[in-house]
C-alpha cells in the first residue's frame, strides 16, 4: 500500500479510535500560515495550523465566519497556496508546487462539492460529470463509461441528457458528488453542501456522503451547521485562525 | 479495505501523471465542441461580431477579383495594340504652333512630322523589323448623297488591319493591286457605315469626298473595344469613326499639305506621314528598338514633331499600375480585417468576464492554464474561421453578380479567398491571445467566488 511514511517526523495527531491502525495519512497539514496583503497592510489569517487526514475518515471543519475555514478549504483544495508551512497530498508537498502541477494535482486526486452545485450550464448532466476526466486525459469511451457508472449511483441515469437549469437543487448537487468522484480522488472536499437546499433535498445528500463513507471515501466538509457536523466521524473547530478543538464522535 | 487500496494504487498511477502527450485529440474535440457550444448559444451575438471578419474577407476577395479584371481588361487592350509593335506619331510641335500665329501676311506652312526617308532609315538600320505600315490621316467631309460626316480618312497600307487586331466586318480591304493603282476604294469604320448608310448595306455603294466618288469595299468591325485601347495608350488621333483607303490614293488626292480656316486666317501644313507601325519580329527587344527609334528620330529632327509609343511597355506600366491598385485595395479591406479582428476581441473580452464562474469551476477540476487558453483560443479561431468562410462565400458570389449585371470582367483568383481565409484564421489568433491569457490569469479562489 502506498502511503506516506509513518515514522514522519512530524508531529501529528496520533490515530484516533474507531479509525483502524493500518489507515493512512492522506494528507498533513505541518504549520500552516496564511498571511493576505491589502497594500502597507498584512493580515495573517492562519496562524499555524497542523492537522492529519487519515483515509476512509469523514471529517467535518466547523467555525464562525471568518475563522479561517474557507482560506483552510482553498489550501486543501490546492486552490491557493500557504504563506509558510507544508501542505502534504499523498505522498507530495504541494506547497512549493508550481501552477500547473498545482491544476494537475487538483484534477487528479481531489473532488470538489460547492454550495452553489458549479456545474457548467451549457453541458448537461453527463458532460459535466465527464469534464474531470478529459482534463486528465482519460479517452472518450472510458470517461463516458465512468460518467454513466457515477450518474446511475447518484440516481440521475435517467437524466443525463439533461441540462443543469433542468434539474431541481438536490439534483444538481447529486450531479456535482458524481463529478467530483469521477476521477476517483484522494479526498472529497465539501464546502457548505446543503447550504442552498432544503431540507429533504439535504437530507438526500448527506445520505448520500454516509454511502460513500461506507465505500471508504475520505470526506472533507466545511460547515457550520452543527447538525451536518454530527454526522461526520471527526468534528474540527478553527477559531481565530487555530484549532480549537478536534473530536471523534 | 480492499476497495481503499484499490483506490490508492489507482490514485498513486494517476497522481504521477499518466504521461500525457503533447497533443491530446480528445480534449481537443471537446474544447472545439464546448467553443462550438458557447457561439451557438450567443447566435445573434456571434453573428454581429463576426461580421467585420466577413466584410472584410469578402471585401478582400471582391477587391482583388474586381482589380485583377480591370487589369485583365487593359492588358488585352493593350495586346490588341500588338505587343511586338511600335507606333510612330507626327505631333504639331509646340514652338511651331506659337510662330505661325504671330504676324499679318501670307499663311505659311507648317512643315513637321514623320517622313518617308525617316522610316527607310528605320527599316535598314533596325535588324528585326519585319514590317513598316505607314498613315497619312486627312479630315474630311464625306458624303453619301444628302447624308454627310466629318471623319478622318486614314491612307494606308494593306496590313493595316492586321496589325492592329482590326477584323472586318463585312466585305475586304483594298489589295496591293488596288494600293499600287490609286485606286479610289474605300473601307468604313462601323461607325461611319451606321451613320451614312443607316438603312442598306454600304457594299459596293460609293461615297464621295471633295469631288471624287469612291468605291465602298468593306466595313470594319465595331471599333468600341480596340479603340478605347487606343485612347489609353495616349493616341491623340485616335477618332471614334474612320475610313481607309490606300495611301496612294490619299497622296494623289488629297496632296501633303492641308489648309485650314482658323480664327486668325488661314493656317496650312504639310505633314508626309501621320501615323506609322513598326513591326517587330518579337516582342523581347521591343522597348529596347522603341529607344533606338527615339534616338534615330531626335537625331534627324530639330523639333520634336513625334511621338513613339512602346505598346508594350504602357502593358508594363498598365501591370505595375494594377499591382499598386491591388496593394490600395487590399489594405483598405485589410483595415477592414483588422477593424473584424477588434470586434472578436471585444467580444471575447465579454466572454470571458461572462464566463469568470466557468474558469473558475474548469480550474478548480483540473484545467491548467494552457487549457483555458487553448478553449479561450479556439473560440476565437472558431468565431473568426465561421466569418472568413461566410466571407469567402460573399466575396466570390460578390464578383458573380457585378459580372453578371455590370458587364465588367472579374477574376476570382484562387489564391485571394485561401489568402483572406488564412488571414482571418490568424486574425482569430492574434485577437483571441489576450482574452485568453485574460482566462487563464484568474486566480481561480477569485473566479469561484465570481457571481
Amino acid at each position: 500500500m502506498s502511503s506516506v511514511e509513518s515514522n514522519s517526523s512530524a508531529t501529528s495527531i496520533a490515530v484516533p479510535p474507531g479509525v483502524s491502525a493500518s489507515s493512512d495519512v492522506v494528507a498533513r497539514l505541518e504549520e500552516i500560515r496564511k498571511t493576505y496583503y491589502m497594500g502597507q497592510l498584512s493580515v495573517e489569517v492562519l496562524h499555524g495550523i497542523s492537522l492529519d487526514f487519515y483515509a476512509g475518515d469523514y471529517i467535518s471543519i466547523m467555525g464562525p465566519s471568518g475563522c479561517g475555514k474557507s482560506t483552510l478549504m482553498n489550501i486543501l483544495g490546492c486552490l491557493d497556496q500557504p504563506t509558510s508551512g507544508k501542505y502534504f497530498l499523498g505522498e507530495e508537498d504541494t506547497s512549493q508546487m508550481n501552477d500547473d502541477d498545482l491544476s494537475s494535482i487538483r484534477g487528479a486526486r481531489l473532488g470538489f462539492i460547492f454550495q452553489s452545485y458549479n456545474l457548467i450550464q451549457q453541458l448537461n448532466v453527463l458532460e459535466n460529470i465527464e469534464m474531470p476526466l478529459f482534463y486528465q486525459g482519460y479517452g472518450e469511451e472510458e470517461s463516458h463509461e465512468i460518467a454513466m457508472q457515477l450518474a446511475a449511483r447518484v440516481g440521475l441515469a435517467e437524466r443525463v441528457d439533461h441540462k443543469p437549469f433542468e434539474l431541481s437543487g438536490g439534483q444538481q448537487q447529486r450531479v456535482a458528488i458524481a463529478r467530483a468522484l469521477s476521477v476517483d480522488p484522494l479526498i472529497i472536499l465539501a464546502d457548505e453542501p446543503t447550504g442552498n437546499l432544503d431540507s429533504r433535498s439535504g437530507a438526500e445528500i448527506l445520505n448520500l456522503f454516509d454511502e460513500l463513507h461506507g465505500q471508504g471515501k475520505t470526506l472533507i466538509m466545511v460547515t457550520h451547521s452543527d447538525e451536518l457536523a454530527e454526522r461526520s466521524k471527526r468534528q474540527i473547530r478553527l477559531l481565530d485562525g487555530k484549532v480549537e478543538s478536534d473530536e471523534r464522535s | 479495505m480492499s476497495d481503499l487500496s484499490l483506490q490508492a494504487s489507482r490514485v498513486s498511477e494517476r497522481s504521477r501523471g499518466k504521461p500525457q502527450p503533447v497533443f491530446n485529440f480528445v480534449r481537443f474535440k471537446k474544447i472545439t465542441e464546448v467553443g462550438l457550444k458557447s457561439i451557438y448559444s450567443h447566435g445573434l451575438r456571434s453573428l454581429l461580431t463576426v461580421l467585420g471578419i466577413v466584410i472584410g474577407v469578402a471585401a478582400v476577395i471582391a477587391m482583388l477579383a474586381v482589380s485583377e479584371g480591370a487589369s485583365y481588361e487593359a492588358q488585352q487592350q493593350f495586346r490588341d495594340l500588338g505587343a511586338s509593335n511600335i507606333l510612330l506619331k507626327s505631333v504639331k510641335p509646340v514652338e511651331v504652333e506659337q510662330s505661325s500665329n504671330q504676324g499679318f501676311g501670307p499663311p505659311q506652312t507648317i512643315i513637321y512630322g514623320l517622313t518617308y526617308s525617316d522610316l527607310r532609315t528605320i527599316e535598314q538600320t533596325i535588324p528585326g523589323v519585319n514590317n513598316v505600315i505607314a498613315s497619312r490621316i486627312v479630315k474630311k467631309n464625306v458624303w453619301n448623297l444628302g447624308r454627310s460626316m466629318n471623319t478622318d480618312v486614314v491612307g494606308t497600307a494593306v496590313d493595316y488591319p492586321v496589325s492592329r487586331n482590326y477584323n472586318l466586318r463585312l466585305g475586304r480591304f483594298f489589295s496591293q493591286a488596288e494600293l499600287r493603282d490609286h485606286a479610289n476604294v474605300v473601307v468604313l469604320s462601323d461607325e461611319v457605315a451606321q451613320q451614312l448608310f443607316p438603312i442598306d448595306s454600304p457594299l459596293n455603294k460609293s461615297l464621295r469626298i471633295d469631288g471624287d466618288y469612291y468605291n465602298i469595299v468593306g466595313v470594319m468591325e465595331s471599333e468600341g473595344f480596340s479603340n478605347l485601347g487606343q485612347n489609353q495608350a495616349g493616341s491623340s488621333n485616335a477618332a471614334p469613326s474612320r475610313i481607309f483607303m490606300p495611301i496612294t490614293s490619299s497622296r494623289t488626292r488629297f496632296g501633303e499639305t492641308t489648309t485650314r480656316q482658323t480664327a486668325g486666317g488661314m493656317e496650312s501644313e504639310t505633314v508626309e506621314l501621320h501615323e506609322a507601325i513598326i513591326q517587330l519580329d518579337n516582342q523581347d527587344t521591343v522597348i529596347e528598338v522603341g529607344e533606338v527609334i527615339e534616338q534615330i528620330l531626335a537625331r534627324r529632327h530639330d523639333d520634336v514633331d513625334y511621338s513613339v509609343e512602346v505598346p508594350l511597355a504602357l502593358l508594363r506600366q498598365a501591370e505595375e499600375s494594377a499591382l499598386r491598385d491591388q496593394i490600395v485595395a487590399g489594405a483598405i479591406a485589410g483595415i477592414s480585417l483588422l477593424v473584424g479582428g477588434i470586434g472578436i476581441m471585444n467580444i471575447m473580452l465579454a466572454s470571458v468576464t461572462e464566463r469568470t464562474r466557468e474558469i473558475g469551476i474548469r480550474r478548480a477540476l483540473g484545467a491548467k492554464k494552457k487549457d483555458i487558453i487553448t478553449q479561450f483560443l479556439i473560440e476565437a479561431v472558431i468565431l473568426s474561421g465561421v466569418g472568413g468562410l461566410i466571407g469567402v462565400v460573399l466575396g466570390i458570389t460578390i464578383p458573380f453578380i457585378i459580372s453578371l449585371f455590370w458587364g465588367m470582367t472579374t477574376i476570382v483568383t484562387p489564391l485571394a479567398p485561401i489568402l483572406a481565409f488564412s488571414i482571418s484564421a490568424l486574425i482569430g489568433v492574434i485577437f483571441g491571445i489576450y482574452p485568453s491569457m485574460r482566462a487563464a490569469d484568474m486566480d481561480p479562489v477569485e473566479a469561484l467566488r465570481h457571481e
